[in-house]
């Protein structure tokens, strides 16, 4: 996850000799990564910490594990704000997501519509609304790469088209009610407390696997390996949080144990990362946000990279609308709107993820989504309206976006 | 030097609707030379080297590589010949890091779509050394964080990494401070020195002159003339880019020659 920013002794020559780089190892790679605008995740990190702190104190419900498992039935959301990071990246926007969420909800509503002469079974419908809305992300993503109209311009006609495709159908049918079990298990399905414990078990060792891997094949490639602690120190943190998270889970009173929901937002998140940071399709992807015309001029096809990330926002967003509909066991009306489309981009952006591109990461969504989530759930148990919610989460947006453009600007001055 | 020249231009022309940007234009790199590439602002020397790396096609005129024709219609086909353009802008992406940028679009990768990170760190710092560039303090730090001698020598290394044949620099030291300027004419020489075809536009003649083979000057879309450093001095290649070879440049009239003092 770190292999972007890290700096340390690698093999090549150094003037001064290494064993200063070992001492300063540490200051200097926090000072260059300040320096070159990568702020990291360590802000927000305190940001949530102390948001958590503050409700603690001002709600008596707040810190219970009833809440806590209120708190991640986020996943729709997050869902989205996986797929906006990958726009991010590139450097567009997608303003459709929201209400293409709702289409794959009014898809995947339909298609499992008992009587209704196309019901197929739950898998098949998911699959379909989550198709769809690759396919429509795909489009729209062409018109922005082939074309070359602003993304801000074709997602917002997207936005307003898929709205009033919703409306029109729904309000001829009014509510479809999702009565397919499995659909409805994607947001209400709870493990039993031995289930928690032993998914828990199995990401930390395969996070320690993978771990190990990659220090194997550094050592086998003669490859200097930094910050060995650290990684000790990532496999206990994702330890503790994994077993955490499922401790918590399983002391809650009315839905007891760890919801499936959140762990496919884990293993969405797994397998993001992995297509972000390990496989050259996100290499490409960052190159792309970076500088375009030197991604072009590598032989990579822009082109290309820009309408699958597109095609993956769509999919993200259908995925959301998805577990969305589940969660409510119906689809009406209101569909894919709200604050919907503005949380999954403010997620990611108040993640890290930069609105200029070439720089965020997955987890940044994860990370923006808790703090979203938790502010407004911890607001609400306190007894605020929803304005006030509007009105610090603008708040804590306006700074996040606040500190990218800083960190951007020290960015270009360190530049040469 | 007297076997086939690596890359050979036989009469190129080309137009932009009605810019005739060159026209007849004649040009040669031979193996292990640097072959400097001068000309005035819209001489047609980034045009050239354009048609050389695929982004222009000329419209008559035909490109020789290792005694072949060609037709190089995209970068790629020129970087699939070894033909490798490092460009003014650098075209590296700042928010990468330096083995990022040298592997961009050629990443190695295993069965599972995975990058081979260890294996690329390793052979990048390979490149490095073997190009004794020795002043970046982390290959793993992003672009963005280093000096612009540092940035072209990446952009230098990145092109030379991939058993590139001939490696065109277009501006490598215009917008260098002394040091480093020095640092990466140091690299344009190794690059000779290792049997590589190295181009060479500048519009600085001392740098021309300390590095290079011999000079092709360009004027007004036309080729002047070639002359070996070794028998030229600074004065006549101003000269020739300033006010050209009467004989050779058709349908401007004689003009007196303006010697640079």
């Amino acid at each position: 996850m770190s292999s972007g920013l890290d700096v340390a002794a690698p093999g090549i020559g150094l003037p001064e000799g290494d064993e200063a780089e070992e001492e300063t190892g540490l200051w200097r790679r926090v000072y260059d990564n300040i320096r070159t605008g990568n702020l990291g995740i360590l802000p927000i990190v305190i940001g949530l910490a102390f948001i958590v702190v503050f409700f603690s104190f001002k709600a008596t419900n707040f810190f219970t594990a009833d809440n806590f498992n209120n708190i991640i039935q986020m996943a729709g959301l997050t869902m989205l704000a996986f797929g906006v990071v990958f726009v991010l990246l590139l450097g567009e926007i997608d303003l459709s997501i929201g209400y293409l969420s709702g289409i794959a909800a009014l898809a995947v509503a339909e298609f499992q519509l008992p009587g209704s002469g196309h019901a197929y079974p739950g898998l098949v419908a998911i699959a379909i609304a989550v198709g769809l809305c690759a396919l429509i992300g795909g489009a729209q993503g062409s018109v922005v790469a082939k074309v070359g109209v602003p993304s801000f311009v074709v997602t917002l006609a997207g936005l307003l088209i898929w709205q009033g495709v919703i409306l029109q159908v729904l309000e001829i049918k009014g509510v479809i009610v999702i009565e397919d079990n499995l659909i409805n298990d994607l947001a209400n399905y709870y493990f039993s407390a031995n289930a928690g414990w032993i998914i828990a078990a199995v990401i930390t060792g395969l996070y320690a696997v993978g771990t190990l891997g990659g220090v194997i094949g550094k050592r086998r490639a003669g490859v200097a390996i930094r910050r060995p602690l650290l990684l000790v120190a990532k496999v206990v943190g994702v330890a503790v949080a994994c077993f955490g998270v499922v401790a918590v889970s399983n002391h809650a009173s009315v839905p007891r144990g760890l919801p499936l929901a959140g762990v496919l937002v884990v293993i969405f998140l797994v397998v993001l990362t992995f297509l972000a940071k390990r496989t050259p399709f996100g290499r490409h992807v960052y190159a792309v946000g970076g500088n375009a015309e030197a991604a072009r001029r590598a032989g990579i096809n822009v082109a290309r990279i820009r309408i699958i990330v597109f095609m993956i926002s769509g999919a993200m967003a259908g995925v959301g609308g998805v577990i969305l509909a589940a969660r409510l066991n119906s689809v009406d009306l209101n569909v894919g709107g709200g604050t919907l489309l503005l949380d999954a981009i403010s997620a990611a952006v108040i993640g890290g993820t930069s609105l200029f591109g070439g720089r965020g990461e997955v987890r940044s969504a994860l990370i923006g989504a808790l703090v979203i989530s938790t502010v407004s759930n911890g607001l609400n148990t306190a007894g605020y309206k929803t304005g006030t919610i509007y009105i610090v989460t603008g708040v804590i947006l306006l700074l996040a976006v606040t500190l990218d453009t800083i960190a951007r600007r020290l960015q270009a001055r360190s530049g040469r | 030097m007297s076997e086939t020249p690596i890359l050979q231009l036989r009469g190129i022309s080309k137009s932009f609707g009605s810019v005739q940007a060159l026209a007849d234009v004649d040009f040669e790199v031979r193996d292990g030379e640097v072959m400097a590439l001068v000309g005035d602002n819209g001489a047609g020397k980034s045009t050239l080297i354009k048609c050389v790396g695929g982004i222009h096609s000329p419209d008559s005129g035909e490109i020789l590589f290792e005694g072949k024709p060609v037709h190089i219609n995209s970068p790629k086909e020129a970087a699939g010949l070894g033909i490798e353009i490092v460009y003014q802008d650098l075209a590296l992406c700042d928010n990468l890091d330096v083995v990022q940028n040298m592997y961009l679009g050629r990443e190695e990768r295993d069965w599972l779509w995975r990058l081979k990170e260890p294996l690329m760190e390793q052979r990048t710092a390979e490149t490095l050394r073997s190009l004794s560039v020795t002043t970046i303090r982390s290959i793993r730090q992003p672009v963005a964080s280093l000096s612009g001698g540092q940035r072209q020598s990446v952009a230098v290394a990145k092109a030379v990494q991939w058993n590139s044949k001939l490696v065109i620099l277009d501006e490598p030291t215009a917008a260098l401070g002394v040091a480093q300027t020095r640092q990466v004419l140091d690299l344009v020489k190794r690059l000779a020195e290792q049997g590589l075809g190295v181009v060479l536009i500048s519009h600085n003649l001392q740098d021309v002159f300390e590095v290079a083979t011999r000079i092709t000057v360009l004027r007004l879309g036309r080729d002047v003339g070639v002359y070996e450093r070794e028998k030229t001095t600074q004065q006549e290649v101003v000269q020739a880019i300033t006010a050209g070879i009467p004989t050779k440049v058709a349908g401007i009239p004689t003009t007196t020659p303006e010697l640079a003092s």
